[in-house]
């Protein structure tokens, strides 16, 4: 298949990442070589294989419902890039 | 004491008196200042080693019982979290994020006297096959400062085989942990998925990573997995089996084994000839010793790389959606934009381009109309895959191979073209996609100088038996 600009331009938005012009030519290029190199999987035979969803055997791992393991707001909110010792702040995104 | 030898022996002569930690901690901190320009540590713990060594000393001393690690010196690989240290992935995007805990492994290793001693340099977000990508400069291997020391755990590797600290934690993927084990020349060991806790070790693909060990010897890795495996409650996908003593496992009473080896692995043309000759000559010593070893069709050998990078690239871009520049990480400094554009911007100047290109890939092996074509079709495969091993190992003890096709590298060699890179890992990913254990074992040595490994699977949670027919293996040469 072709990666087309289309493409790539939307597979951006949906990674929440952008490319300048010259980038996009690069990554373009190597979704590509990429997505040629993944699509070899088409010359296996899969007809009625049940898809592997799940790696271990370890389902269904139950405990008791006792609050632990969490960790304190002051903690959480320490790496932030914006400081606050309440909330999670992002730069003002509401335009009037 | 120096050079370290065994984590019984230098046990042995703390016991005895002959060294205490603080020596111990004092000498690889030395080491590690003669090395730095290998770039195997983003950031050395120097004083908090030494008061560590000095509180350890003071335990022995007065009697009481002591750890399984005691005065053990660990260096950890920069993606698991070292509660009040920084972890960065060895990304601009998190360069200055602190760990508010630790990872359940880093706990079990401190529960039993180990001393942390820095954290390795890496390719970004575990991603890579070489330490060229990651924010902080490439690791160089000792061996030869112009080749590379494989990768993602390239520092970890380093550490230990330039002497820098005895044993060290690096994570494997898809063989990050084994590839560069086998191009610095010492033992590389891969757990079975589920064996210890991924908790606090920074995701890349949740259904492949798991933390490995780096060690000189088997018994060494053996002990130090016996301390990190086990049940966690901050883990549900880690195994509720119980721990066997792995160290006091390891003999294997004159056991011959039955092992088998894929026919396609060895004629596979990307191998190098003589590391082909080395391990059927291998091959040959091990059935003279009475052990048997039988060539077996594995028609997927081509297939498996692929099958890897689908299901990683999924699991990796949505694992990275995580970092958004809001709760954590870099945040842009573009101002008078709205979140989304945030967001963008933020991720676009913190993740660096192999980071960028994984994250494109599983965004688009996900996306609607791909989706089935590309995702459900992998996951068909690594069923296929899964299958076969319990064949396999319905049938035989082992599965050994080369580690890698070729010995390490010179930097800039491979990094322009990212499927080529990719192939470096044909023999390594398989064990990840099936879940099994796996050990790259150092025991040969190509005329280019550099060394290289034997790849040893075994079925899953026969941990006792890989590091048994490793002992074997070890001595055998």
């Amino acid at each position: 298949m072709e990666v087309t600009e289309q493409l790539v331009d939307k597979l951006a938005h949906l990674s929440r990442l952008r490319f300048s012009a010259d980038e996009k030519i690069a990554i373009k290029n190597d979704l590509q070589n990429m997505i040629g190199f993944v699509q070899k999987l088409n010359e296996v035979d899969t007809t009625g294989v049940q898809p592997l969803l799940h790696m271990g055997d370890a389902n269904n791992v139950f405990r008791a419902d006792e609050l632990k393991g969490s960790v304190t707001r002051e903690a959480a909110l320490a790496n932030a890039p914006i400081p606050d010792n309440q909330f999670f702040k992002v730069p003002k995104v509401i335009k009037k | 004491m120096f050079p370290f030898s065994s984590i019984q022996a230098y046990q042995n002569s703390l016991s005895s008196g002959i060294v205490t930690c603080v020596d111990t901690v004092t000498h690889y901190l030395q080491q590690i200042g003669n090395n730095q320009q290998l770039n195997a540590f983003i950031e050395v713990f120097a004083d908090e080693a030494l008061e560590a060594a000095s509180l350890l000393d003071e335990k022995r001393k007065q009697g009481k019982p002591l750890g399984k690690l005691h005065g053990v010196v660990v260096a950890i690989k920069d993606v698991i979290c070292y509660n009040g240290h920084k972890v960065s992935a060895a990304s601009k995007m998190i360069e200055n994020f602190t760990s508010i805990y630790h990872a359940t492994a880093v706990e079990k290793l401190l529960a039993e006297d180990a001393i942390i001693i820095g954290r390795n340099n890496c390719d970004e977000f575990a991603m890579g096959s070489s330490s060229e990508n990651s924010a902080f400069g490439v690791v160089k291997n000792a061996l030869d400062e112009s080749r590379v020391p494989g990768g993602s755990s390239g520092g970890s590797a380093v550490a230990v085989q330039a002497g820098m600290c005895m044993v060290s934690l690096g994570s494997d993927t898809g063989g990050s942990v084994r590839q560069p084990a086998d191009f610095c020349g010492i033992v590389g060991l891969k757990p079975s998925y589920g064996r210890v806790s991924r908790y606090g070790l920074i995701a890349y693909a949740s259904s492949f990573d798991q933390i490995g060990i780096f060690a000189n010897t088997i018994e060494d890795a053996a002990l130090t997995l016996e301390v990190i495996a086990g049940v966690d409650d901050y883990d549900s996908t880690v195994s509720q089996k119980e721990v066997p003593s792995y160290a006091a496992l390891l003999d294997s009473d004159n056991k011959k084994y039955k092992l088998a080896y894929f026919k396609e692995a060895l004629e596979n043309e990307a191998l190098d000839a003589e590391i082909k000759q080395q391990i059927l000559s291998f091959i040959a010593l091990l059935k003279a010793q009475g052990h048997t070893v039988e060539p077996i069709n594995f028609e997927w050998l081509d297939y498996v790389v692929p099958t890897y990078y689908i299901l990683t690239t999924a699991e990796a871009s949505s694992n990275l959606s995580r970092f958004d520049g809001v709760r954590f990480g870099h945040q842009t400094a573009q101002k008078n934009i709205d979140l989304t554009e945030l967001y963008k911007a933020s991720r676009s100047e913190g993740f660096g381009k192999e980071v960028q290109r994984r994250i494109m890939l599983g965004t688009f092996v996900l996306s609607s109309g791909y989706y089935d074509a590309y995702f459900t079709k992998a996951q068909q495969v690594r069923q296929l895959l899964y299958q076969r091993s319990k064949e396999i190992f319905a049938d035989y003890d082992a599965i050994i191979s080369p580690t890698v096709p070729a010995t390490a590298w010179k930097f800039g060699e491979k990094s322009d073209n990212p499927t080529a890179m990719y192939l470096a890992d044909i023999y390594t990913v398989f064990a990840n996609l099936v879940g099994i254990p796996a050990v790259s074992l150092p025991l040969f040595k190509h005329s280019n100088s550099m060394p290289f490994g034997l790849q040893v699977m075994c079925s899953h949670f026969e941990e006792v038996h890989l590091h048994q027919l490793s002992k074997v293996l070890m001595h055998l040469k």
